[in-house]
């Protein structure tokens, strides 16, 4: 019952949706207020059925309802209740759900909360918005049907793929998928403006949040997949320039572009094209990013199956609504009337060159992410496109960024004055030299390394410039500077951590990639292995039982300096129900810097193959997210851009009879 | 400055960074792409020594032999040819005989390959794409395989 409930919730919704894609924008064309009303009905309504269905999947999950064909082939009774639970977004069905899931709460928090937004603007937003949400729909009841039942339900299910089994995963993919979706709203705005054909400075201030609210959520989801990689697959990788990340970070990239175009736009009027051009082009690849993780073109965890029928229709919904929504701009921005003049050395002139640099860098992940398909498609030959070309030309283009980076908070708008900017950055140029020599001449690294700490030095220290300069923390006393610090808008503040985590994810990287060390042996009870400082002791194994899994435990003894600092028990799990295994990796956080020790196989005579990683400051590669995540939310905060913000409390006090 | 100088900087800035990008992806894509191939490719097109390819089949079934220091040797095939691989390091979790498996490295003067990299599936119910695509062409996919697949979609008749 609970599962035919779900499923009639959703084909509720499809027809909900249908309705909101035409009825209010039919409205705001006539100003007819009551259709145009209708949006915000069907948008709550379309939500609410939604999460029912949601609901539904869940509760079949929870109580394990092998009937149920999805619940069948990823669950298992035996499983702890939390991964009963995210094995509900595990597989291909459940995902989607979770995906029109979070469509629909955008669009019921739009029609909730966007009361200053003008009627007609709204009311087209939230049909575009169903434009999408009804492909979707449509694709999930044709192709992927979560609530299919089997005709003899089985005595116990399958199981879930046991890498899946982790809490990482009850994160990552609500986070990413929040992102994903999330710019889903930017680019409903974005074609509501072309339909409108008018677009002006208080549009990017309504975007502005939507935009921040999916850029924050896609920060942290691309960082929590990168941490769970690197603590589930055994091999302490943190990225591998798999394609299925290059989808996720592509959609970053561009809307990191939109995020600081929108920015010129507000305070300036300008780049109103372009920005237009960015929504449709950063939802576009998020559409991207999911044809090629759900279509099963590529190989990899996140390719759940490979029903050819999927595939062609998600290419189907990619074409329609990437090809119609470029169509739409070819036709309609030329309409858009260009606004504010600025010369090249401006605030504006450096948001510029930012944009600039993040599309072209994201071309070329682009490129090297798509090619091995498009050259299998013509011509049949089978290649792979590996990290090398990623770091060649990702690399060198993202350098360039980092070094323009402290420049651009600190340039006026209009016209900027370049050498006052230098001289002001002087110190941060000071420290990240200093950085350099000492990384060169003391540690005698390479170049790359030295110049890699000079870059994070420099945008760290160049971000701290532009607060301490804002509230003149040296020149006036001290309380007069905490009085200015408090009274900075949010967004100074929030620019300022995002570029500082830009910094410390970047020194993270330059650490874990240059003085990392690692080593690969073969153990037997009682021996020992060293690297760096530490030393390793074989202390013996132990067989474990798991609700269900068996697991092979090995009990290492980390000493450093004779002085023993901890136990570190890595071990590799066996899941009888699908007969496959993972390797739980052994970590020990030391400041920063963190151990690793995974297993490998275990040869006959009881030798055990050992990974041991020193992983220095490899921490700060997602704490570093974790402060863009703060910046972002910093700037959310921002009054001025808060959802649904009333007008400024000046206005109505001017209004005010004297007393 | 006028507004045509103004524009002037701004695409010349543009064609810059655009330039800049282009050399590096087509010098990248000139040295780092690595070509796939099926134990038949590699016996009969003679790929040169030192090149770095990818080699995909299954593990031919009591060809693991584990050496000292992590060296593993293990057979290769496509169901036509079968090539030995040598590899040291630690392999997957999901690496077993008769399994679909990828690795890449190079060829080594007496025909040998040398793998740096063994790639086996995240999840046992899936074959790695190119490995299925090269047993189709060999005419050695068998139903099994695909009735794995099949029941890994959830199409229930």
């Amino acid at each position: 019952m609970i599962p035919e409930l779900g499923h009639f919730a959703l084909v509720l919704a499809l027809a909900l949706a249908l309705v909101q894609s035409i009825v209010p924008l039919y409205g705001a064309r006539r100003r007819d207020a009551v259709l145009m009303g209708v949006a915000d009905t069907t948008a709550l309504a379309q939500f609410a059925l939604v999460a029912v269905s949601f609901a539904a999947l869940v509760s079949c999950y929870v109580m394990s309802d092998f009937s149920v064909a999805t619940v069948f082939e990823n669950s298992h009774s035996q499983m702890p209740l939390i991964y009963k639970f995210t094995s509900v977004w595990g597989n291909h069905e459940g995902s989607m759900l979770l995906w029109v899931l979070i469509l629909s709460v955008f669009g019921g928090l739009v029609a909730a909360f966007g009361r200053n937004i003008p009627a007609t603007l709204k009311a087209t937003v939230l049909s575009v918005q169903a434009w999408v949400a009804a492909a979707f729909f449509i694709f999930i009841l044709a192709t992927s049907n979560p609530f299919l039942r089997l005709p003899n339900a089985p005595f116990e299910g399958r199981d879930l793929n046991p890498i899946l089994q982790d809490f990482g995963l009850a994160v990552h993919p609500p986070m990413l998928y929040l992102g994903y979706v999330g710019f889903s709203i930017t680019f409903s705005f974005a074609v509501a403006a072309l339909i409108e054909g008018r677009i002006d400075a208080a549009w990017a201030r309504w975007v502005r949040p939507w935009t921040l609210i999916a850029w924050i959520c896609l920060t942290l989801g691309i960082a929590m997949g990168s941490f769970w990689a690197y603590y589930t697959l055994g091999w302490g990788g943190w990225w591998y320039w798999d394609p299925v990340e290059n989808a996720s970070f592509m959609p970053w990239l561009a809307g990191t572009a939109l995020l600081h175009s929108a920015l010129v736009m507000e305070k300036r009027d300008a780049l109103k094209v372009w920005t237009i051009l960015l929504a449709i082009l950063t939802f576009s690849l998020s559409l991207i990013g999911t044809f090629l993780v759900r279509s099963g073109v590529l190989t990899s965890v996140h390719a759940f199956a490979t029903d050819p029928m999927r595939g062609i229709f998600i290419l189907a919904i990619l074409v329609l609504f990437i090809g119609g929504s470029l169509s739409l701009f070819a036709w309609r921005a030329p309409l858009l009337k260009q606004g504010g003049l600025f010369a090249p050395i401006s605030r504006e002139g450096a948001l510029v060159l930012n944009n600039l640099f993040l599309t072209v860098a994201c071309a070329t992940v682009f490129v090297g992410t798509l090619y091995p398909l498009a050259l299998e498609a013509l011509t049949g030959a089978k290649i792979s496109v590996g990290a090398p070309y990623f770091d060649w030309t990702f690399g060198p283009l993202f350098c360039l960024l980092l070094l323009a980076v402290p420049f651009g908070p600190l340039l006026a708008w209009k016209r900027g004055d370049l050498k006052g900017v230098t001289q002001r950055l002087a110190a941060a140029m000071v420290i990240a030299l200093i950085g350099i020599t000492v990384v060169c001449v003391v540690e005698g690294k390479p170049v790359l390394a030295a110049f890699g700490v000079g870059v994070a030095a420099f945008v760290i220290v160049g971000a701290l410039t532009d607060i301490v300069e804002r509230t003149g923390l040296w020149r006036a006393p001290f309380p007069i500077a905490v009085r200015r610090a408090a009274g900075l808008p949010r967004s100074a503040w929030g620019a300022a951590f995002a570029h500082i985590g830009l910094g410390v994810t970047l020194l993270g990287v330059v650490g874990e990639t240059q003085w990392g060390s690692e080593q690969i042996v073969s153990l037997r009870q009682g021996d020992k292995v060293s690297l760096r400082h530490y030393d390793f002791t074989f202390d013996g194994t132990s067989m474990r039982n798991g609700p269900n899994y068996k697991e092979l435990a090995v009990k290492f003894t980390v000493r450093r300096n004779g002085e023993p600092i901890g136990v570190m028990e890595p071990s590799k799990r066996s899941f009888p129900a699908r007969e496959s295994g993972t390797t739980e990796a052994a970590l020990m956080t030391r400041g920063f810097s963190q151990i690793y020790v995974s297993l490998g196989d275990t040869t006959a005579d009881g030798a055990v193959a050992v990974r041991i990683y020193h992983k220095p400051l490899v921490l700060l590669i997602w704490l570093g997210a974790v402060v863009m995540a703060i910046g972002g939310a910093l700037s959310l905060s921002d009054r001025r851009l808060r959802v649904g913000a009333p007008k400024p409390a000046r206005a109505r006090a001017a209004l005010q009879p004297a007393e | 400055m006028t507004r045509k100088q103004r524009r002037l900087a701004l695409i010349s800035a543009g064609v810059a960074v655009l330039g800049l990008a282009a050399g590096l992806v087509l010098s990248a894509l000139k040295d780092s792409i690595v070509f796939f191939n099926s134990p038949t490719d590699l016996t009969e097109k003679h790929v040169a020594p030192g090149t770095r390819v990818r080699l995909g089949g299954l593990v031919v079934p009591g060809s693991i032999v584990k050496g000292k220091d992590l060296n593993v040797r293990f057979e290769v095939t496509d169901g036509n040819k079968a090539v030995a691989v040598s590899y040291q390091g630690i392999l997957p979790d999901l690496f077993r005989e008769g399994q679909g498996v990828v690795s890449e490295g190079v060829v080594d003067p007496s025909g040998a390959f040398k793998a740096d990299t063994v790639l086996a599936k995240h999840d046992e119910r899936y074959m790695p794409k190119e490995v299925a695509d090269a047993l189709k062409k060999q005419g050695h996919w068998v139903d099994e395989y695909s009735a794995k697949t099949g029941s890994a979609t959830g199409n229930k008749p």
